[in-house]
């Protein structure tokens, strides 16, 4: 196995009993991206050097651990949960000193002069940054196609989507360009393109994670979250990234568990609900299927699997479409090319269209009948949550209703592009956390499914997840490059 | 339900292009038809949520921290001078 194939854990259990260098874990990825991403594009930015300089200062670290005894070390080691890892960052997080697009023209130049708190803590743990991710331009996107450096491909197959906004990230994931990589999750943008792409993709409850430095979208559904291989990764990545912030006045108290504490306990007992809504009308044949497969192993492992309703399901796409390009309208109306960046003229066209949609529900004698009319929709919508978490634990469901498309087959028709959010929107608007995990696949491309939770459940979401990972063989494929 | 592309894109200070408008025009009624499935939900005496997280006025002390330096704010501006920004004149002196 090549070091750039490794989980973090896998890296993390080599880097201590010095197999390797984080130099040379940092190089194998470096490699990596030089030989496969010119027909993947999953990033803008590399930072081959910063990399390396921070790859040897990890070194420095691991090699000079105190040797007077073994609990030293191991103590010095979980003060840097990822000393010498090789990180990827989605480009709409700011990142000191190196290029930050958005994805858009409007940033094509923009060097931000200082690091988002996600990006500072991944740093403060010893990360090493390799490089900023492609992604849909302001995260406006299902497939990556709306980016303006070019849309990224599917590693496993280079003629269909990796799913978006985040697509750069999944990509570089799935294709082991690093161990890890941020995303963010307003409708979809981490839990989608995971599917799509074959590996773990967490939404954080909102508010768990700090969104401070990182370009907001619609401030009121933003999630910061990550890809990995594993859930395991997954846990651990969450372990450093969660907690209240100063600088982010929508993190509540909420205190940070030890997210791999119940990871290998199993799901015996456990109440799973799936949402009817869900499984009815719109939900592709072929996901129908996989995903029926999926719930038959949770039977398996003694969870009990419980049919719930969510009986809003059918209109928060619309809901979601209503209230985040009002959002996305307030937001982008900083970049107007005075202290950074290019003007207005330099949006694409999908930016443009949420920012009209948005400036038209939020203007005087529309704002009743389309923005306040989605907030009191939205109500009903978390209400239908809260019910069912009453009566289940967890809740799970297909990502999307069909298998990744081509490139090319949904950029004409906006609409149809919407219509790829309709079972991850509700989680958003609800402010709960979802992990996507892989489920198998569909004509040889990946599919996916989602656990959520009730908000901070996170740690639930990983002992769920875990099992069924364990019990598949998903996460130990790769796609042929 | 039309959106009145003009009119928005002025409101939103987007520079449009003539050609864009009916793209635009035709793109937004499509989107606006399906959003509209909204009215079809009963929302009587139905509080909006804003925000899910139940918090309210978050403050803090109000003493001065450090932030970023001048220069560094100023870093990625096109137009500038001494330690401002440079814009275009609003008023006819």
């Amino acid at each position: 196995m090549n070091l750039n194939q490794l989980t973090i854990s896998q890296a993390k259990k080599g880097l201590k009993e010095k197999k390797f260098s984080s130099v040379e874990l940092t190089r194998a990825c470096l490699e990596r991206i030089k030989k496969i991403d010119s027909q993947i594009n999953a990033f803008i930015t590399t930072c081959e050097k910063e990399a390396l300089d921070k790859a040897k200062r990890a070194d420095e670290q691991l090699n000079n651990l105190p040797r007077r005894q073994a609990g030293g070390t191991i103590e010095q080691l979980n003060a840097y949960p990822l000393l010498g890892i090789p990180i990827a960052i989605k480009d709409l997080y700011s990142t000191k000193d190196i290029k930050t697009t958005a994805g858009s023209k409007v940033l094509k130049d923009y060097i931000p002069p200082y690091d988002a708190i996600v990006v500072k803590k991944l740093k403060d743990a010893g990360a090493v940054i390799i490089g900023k991710t492609n992604l849909d331009a302001w995260a406006h996107g299902s497939s990556g196609e709306n980016s303006d450096f070019g849309p990224t491909k599917n590693p496993w197959n280079k003629d269909y989507v990796p799913g978006g906004s985040s697509s750069g990230s999944a990509a570089a994931v799935s294709a082991d360009m690093c161990l890890a990589a941020t995303g963010t999750d307003t409708g979809g943008s981490i839990r989608l393109p995971a599917s799509f792409c074959n590996i773990v993709g967490l939404k954080p409850t909102y508010g768990r994670v700090s969104r401070y430095g990182v370009v907001a979208m619609a401030s009121s559904l933003d999630s910061m979250g990550h890809f990995t291989k594993t859930v395991e990764d997954s846990a651990l990545l969450l372990s450093i990234t969660a907690g209240k912030d100063p600088l982010d006045a929508t993190t509540p108290e909420q205190p940070v568990p030890n997210y791999q504490k119940s990871l290998k306990k199993g799901i015996k007992g456990i109440k799973i609900g799936v949402p009817k809504e869900y499984i009815e009308k719109g939900l592709g044949l072929e996901i129908k299927e996989n995903f029926e497969v999926a719930k038959k192993v949770f039977s398996r492992l003694g969870a009990e699997i419980i049919e719930i309703s969510l009986p809003h399901t059918e209109c928060a796409n619309a809901c979601y479409y209503i209230i985040q390009p009002a959002e996305v309208s307030s937001n982008l109306a900083r970049y107007d090319g005075i202290r950074f960046g290019n003007d207005r003229s330099f949006f694409g066209d999908e930016a443009k269209r949420r920012i009209m949609l948005g400036t038209f529900t939020l203007s005087a004698g529309y704002y009743e009948a389309y923005y306040k009319k989605a907030m009191q929709v939205r109500t009903l919508i978390k209400k239908d949550f809260d019910e069912a978490f009453n009566k289940v634990d967890a809740i799970i469901a297909p990502v999307s209703p069909t298998p990744p498309w081509k490139l090319g087959e949904k950029v004409d028709d906006p609409l149809k592009m919407y219509l790829s959010d309709i079972y991850t929107v509700t989680a958003n608007l609800a402010g709960i956390p979802g992990l996507a995990v892989p489920s198998g696949f569909i004509n040889e491309l990946p599919t996916g499914m989602q656990i959520l939770g009730p908000q901070f459940s996170e740690e639930r979401l990983f002992q769920i997840g875990y099992a069924y990972e364990q019990s598949t063989e998903w996460h130990k494929t790769k796609p042929k490059l | 339900m039309q959106i009145n592309v003009p009119h928005v894109a002025k409101l939103a200070s987007l520079p449009l292009k003539k050609e864009e408008i009916q793209k635009f025009q035709k793109q937004l009624s499509a989107i606006l038809d399906y959003i509209k499935k909204l009215n079809e939900v009963n929302t009587r005496n139905v509080e909006p949520t804003s925000q899910v997280t139940d918090l309210e006025n978050v403050t803090r002390e109000d003493k001065p921290n450090p932030s970023l330096p001048q220069a560094e704010v100023l870093k990625n501006t096109k137009s500038k001078h001494n330690s401002f920004f440079k814009v275009k004149a609003i008023f006819e002196a």
